[in-house]
């Protein structure tokens, strides 16, 4: 029997209490009616792509999915369900986001039976000023409420999202909220810094009141000490950003650096497929609207921004999302795939950073050192051809 | 065609201030002489050029030819040429004027004389031409025409009780203008019969004609096969073609004859053959002597400039030839830098001058280019008794070897309303100038004159007037030769290193000032990065003002959400877009707009 590719899939639900101040991921609130709508739209676009490509069947293998948002856990349980019955089986790992105020007993437990076996709860911060400030609908003891309640229901992966780089927080502040998720002892913890991003309230704001954010030199020694301080509950950091006890890496977002295939169903969703990327419409209402398609033009009407990646590009991303991931990038695997060494396209800008003590070689791999991190984007720059 | 009857003749040419509306009462000239309809009009005929419509200004000489039907009947050729309305130009206004048997003086009926209709009117009484006042824009609310008519006679010493009292733009009593140049303006008087003798005031490379030379015919006539010589270039060739200039296009005619105003072509391919001033004369019968007046025309502001991307080089060097082929006085050669790679030393007749040339490289040639500090021609005595001439900073030699230094200054002339009088007094003490002395033109406007140094105008100095007085003051000036002067090579060091793209000459004086103020400006400029860098500006080694460019922290440690990786890749390109646009020094990127930015350090 060949061997088969994995697949990862991703699953976007574009739905929100309420947006947050800081969020320019595409989300709405939403009556019942839209939301099922949207998940009849699902399901077809899902049924569409399986049926269509015929190959599929006997090359992939699915490896992983992850519903994302906007807050999936907005919607009932029971659609949730009518999709991952929908998938091929076999994904190792079944990622839910869920934020605290959205969730029960009764759900939770539905989700276990639809095969979901991790979720990620969007806790950003313990401490209610903050969470009013970013417009979060739930509060820390919320939080800790539903985690108990995830745990109660057998989750054994549950990663929480926090949030560092707030306006008026210190490292001191930082380390509470550290403290406090890591007393509640997920699997995982993804920490990120704030970021303003254009046609947020928070960018109208700060944008023009920098100095109301922590400093720089702050916001580095929160990132600096989140790494040291995890590490003394079990964590290792794995990814920029991400945090886990070992073992329980998440492998969707692993396939993402490592260039893994996925296919993204719903509104906005991007994929990686065959070596091109494209991406769903962001348009609600022409999503909608396959519904009303006949089957074989569903994906056609969908897909957008169709690019097809040649070798320079499959090489630059090879590094700029390997070099994301601790571990690094593989030279040999560089050089299995493309046929030549990293060191041959690479090895100005390897040399180089290397001296300089961004860069650094571990058993056969190359990564970003310690330092490197807090300032990824000039180096991965540095990786993209002319 | 017979040859034409030169008392039917006008040549003249419209001399103002800026804005005071010459291009507008030409366009009126034109319209109402019927070359063309007011369909075909565009907005100002004369200035054809797309950048010369935007700024509002005329560049280049132009010429038109046309035909005036007079209140007695007879039929008068009218050769109206433009003048170019800046003072960097002065010498091409000098040779248009020199054209000419007579000029018409625009005067803004509300802003009255101004120091350009000063310089203007000055030098057209050099060249003896009548001079013949119309007060403008008498439409103006603010129009005192009976004030402005006393200035003129007051301050000129012109007769003005009778000046055409018109609005060019709205196109009132115009004819009373063509009649007045009828009748005031004096005819041409040269002999058709002797030897050629034609003045040069203009050229122009044509890709087919090769260059169309402007020639005013003084004496004798040309035709096609004349054999002709340039006598200061000693260019010698046959003429192809002869004709008179109509709206916008040439028209070939048989002969140009004494009076007439008109073009030739002989194949040539460089203008430099063909320099402005330069008198034409019949090669097999030359005239005695030439036309008085011919001077070559130097340069006064040089820069550098490189391209953007290394790899344009080649297409900078021709876009200049190109661009050299229609002006004469652009000069450049090549030159390297450490910091910019290839480029070019070019010198021009003043600061528009260079901005226009830069324009036109990033606007017709499609080149992005890195302009470093203008500067002046400077005059290095050597201890071993030679004299360098130095138009880049890099160049001068080492302290020890300079005996002394020379710099060339200017004596201004700046016409200001007399409460701004002090604050630009001020100005010009901070600019180093020498007070001359001061004329009330009326009790409410005064005539500054200073000389100042042309270093300390180049950059900004215009602006600084027009700011200081609130747009009321005008300003005109004219070389006036070498000053010892104390002047000391600024050096600008990035982690150490010298840059020397952004080295410029200094009075010892201000060097300190200047210094900071650089400092100042790069930190701002340069991006931070993975290292501390320190910038200092030093004189002889020694160092005189620092700042620190902290390293860069941490960036933006952006979710790749849902595996959205062409967004992220997109934030990778445009970064290393930006880092493209910068140039490497050692070990240091330096954005292109840095080398700019000397240029603005007086903006606060």
């Amino acid at each position: 029997m060949k061997k088969r590719k994995k697949l990862e899939i991703y699953i976007h639900i574009p739905f929100c209490v309420r947006k947050c101040n800081y969020c320019d991921f595409l989300s709405f609130s939403a009556k019942e009616e839209l939301q099922e709508q949207y998940t009849a739209a699902l399901e077809k676009e899902i049924n569409c792509f399986f049926s269509s490509d015929d190959f599929l069947q006997g090359n992939y293998k699915i490896s992983s999915v992850f519903i994302g948002g906007g807050t999936p856990s907005l919607l009932k349980a029971e659609h949730i369900t009518r999709l991952l019955a929908l998938l091929p089986p076999g994904a190792e790992e079944i990622t839910i986001e869920a934020n605290p105020g959205t969730l029960d007993e009764k759900k939770l437990s539905e989700y276990r039976r639809a095969g979901i076996n991790r979720i990620s709860l969007g806790v950003q911060s313990v401490h209610p000023e903050e969470l009013k400030l970013l417009g979060r609908i739930h509060s820390w003891e919320q939080a800790q409420d539903s985690f108990r309640m995830a745990r109660k229901a057998g989750f054994q992966n549950i990663s929480l999202d926090l949030m560092s780089g707030l306006p008026g927080q210190s490292v001191r502040v930082w380390q509470d909220t550290l403290t406090e998720a890591a007393a509640l002892a997920p699997e995982h913890i993804s920490a990120y810094s704030l970021i303003l991003e254009e046609g947020t309230p928070f960018f109208s704001f700060y944008g023009s009141n920098p100095q109301k954010l922590p400093s720089e030199e702050e916001t580095s020694a929160m990132y600096e000490m989140t790494g040291d301080f995890l590490s003394g509950y079990g964590y290792r950091q794995y990814e920029i950003s991400n945090y886990a006890k070992p073992g329980y890496e998440c492998l969707h977002n692993l396939g993402y650096w490592e260039r893994t295939e996925y296919i993204g169903f719903g509104l906005g969703a991007a994929s990686l497929l065959q070596e091109t990327r494209f991406q769903n419409t962001d348009s609600m209402k022409e999503y909608l609207a396959i519904l009303e398609a006949p089957e074989e033009q569903v994906l056609p009407k969908l897909h957008r921004n169709r690019e097809l990646l040649d070798r320079k590009s499959r090489m630059e991303e090879t590094m700029f999302l390997g070099l994301r991931c601790r571990k690094g990038v593989s030279a040999d695997r560089f050089y299995h795939t493309f046929g030549q060494k990293m060191t041959e396209i690479y090895g100005d800008v390897i040399s180089r950073y290397c001296s300089l003590g961004y860069l650094e070689w571990e058993q056969g791999r190359l990564r970003l050192t310690k330092k490197a991190l807090l300032v990824s984007n000039v180096i991965m720059q540095e990786f993209l051809l002319d | 065609m017979a040859a034409i009857d030169q008392s039917k003749i006008r040549n003249f040419c419209i001399i103002a201030h800026i804005d005071h509306g010459k291009s507008t009462l030409a366009d009126r000239i034109i319209e109402k002489t019927g070359l063309l309809t007011s369909r075909e009009m565009q907005a100002q005929v004369l200035d054809n050029m797309e950048l010369e419509r935007e700024r509002g200004i005329t560049i280049k000489a132009q010429t038109v030819r046309l035909v005036y039907k007079a209140e007695d009947g007879e039929e008068y050729i009218f050769n109206l040429i433009d003048t170019p309305g800046h003072v960097d130009f002065n010498y091409e206004v000098s040779r248009s004027l020199a054209a000419c048997e007579g000029a018409i003086l625009i005067v803004d009926a509300a802003q009255g004389i101004e120091a350009q209709t000063l310089a203007n009117c000055y030098l057209a009484l050099d060249h003896d031409l009548e001079i013949m006042p119309v007060i403008n824009k008498i439409d103006l609310p603010s129009a005192e025409p009976e004030r402005v008519k006393n200035e003129i006679e007051d301050v000129i010493g012109l007769e003005a009780q009778d000046a055409p009292l018109i609005s060019a733009k709205q196109g009132t009593n115009i004819e009373e203008v063509l009649e007045a140049i009828v009748k005031k303006l004096p005819a041409p008087s040269g002999d058709p019969n002797a030897p050629l003798k034609a003045l040069i005031f203009d050229s122009l490379y044509d890709s087919y004609k090769g260059v169309i030379v402007f020639c005013r015919i003084f004496d004798g006539s040309v035709r096609k096969g004349t054999p002709v010589r340039m006598m200061a270039t000693n260019a010698q060739v046959d003429v192809v073609e002869v004709g008179i200039f109509g709206a916008g296009q040439f028209i070939p005619c048989e002969e140009l004859t004494a009076g007439m105003v008109g073009y030739i072509t002989a194949s040539l391919k460089n203008v430099k053959d063909t320099q402005v001033g330069d008198t034409i004369t019949n090669a097999e019968t030359p005239c005695n002597e030439p036309l008085a007046g011919y001077k070559k025309v130097n340069p006064m502001v040089y820069c550098g400039l490189y391209p953007a991307d290394g790899a344009k080089y080649p297409d900078l060097r021709d876009a200049l030839e190109k661009l050299q082929l229609n002006d004469a006085s652009l000069q450049f050669e090549a030159e390297t830098s450490i910091a910019l790679g290839f480029g070019f030393r070019c010198g021009f007749l003043g600061l528009l001058h260079l901005e226009i040339i830069q324009e036109r490289l990033e606007r017709e040639y499609g080149l992005d280019l890195i302009t470093t500090a203008p500067g002046v021609v400077y005059r290095v005595f050597k201890t071993d008794g030679t004299m360098l001439e130095i138009t880049n900073p890099s160049n001068l030699p080492t302290p020890s070897e300079i005996e002394h230094m020379e710099e060339p200054i200017v004596s201004a002339e700046i016409m200001v309303t007399t409460e701004f009088v002090g604050a630009i007094m001020t100005l010009c003490q901070e600019r180093r100038g020498v007070y001359l002395g001061m004329e009330y033109i009326e009790s409410t406007r005064a005539l500054l004159k200073y000389d100042l140094p042309l270093n300390e105008i180049i950059y900004d100095f215009f602006d600084a007037l027009k700011s200081r007085s609130r747009g009321y003051a005008s300003f005109d000036y004219e070389m006036k030769g070498y000053v010892p002067s104390s002047l000391v090579r600024l050096d600008i060091l990035v982690n150490r290193e010298e840059v020397d793209a952004l080295s410029f000459i200094v009075h010892a004086d201000t060097a300190y000032e200047r210094g900071r103020k650089m400092c100042e400006k790069l930190k701002e400029e340069i991006p931070r990065q993975l290292f501390e860098i320190p910038i200092q500006a030093a004189v002889g080694g020694k160092v005189i003002a620092r700042e620190t460019v902290k390293a860069l922290r941490k960036d933006v440690l952006a979710k790749c959400y849902g595996g959205d990786i062409s967004r992220k890749k997109k934030l990778l390109e445009k970064q290393k877009e930006g880092k493209k646009r910068m140039r490497q020094v050692g070990n240091v990127e330096i954005p292109q707009k840095a080398f700019m930015s000397v240029l603005k350090l007086d903006e606060d």
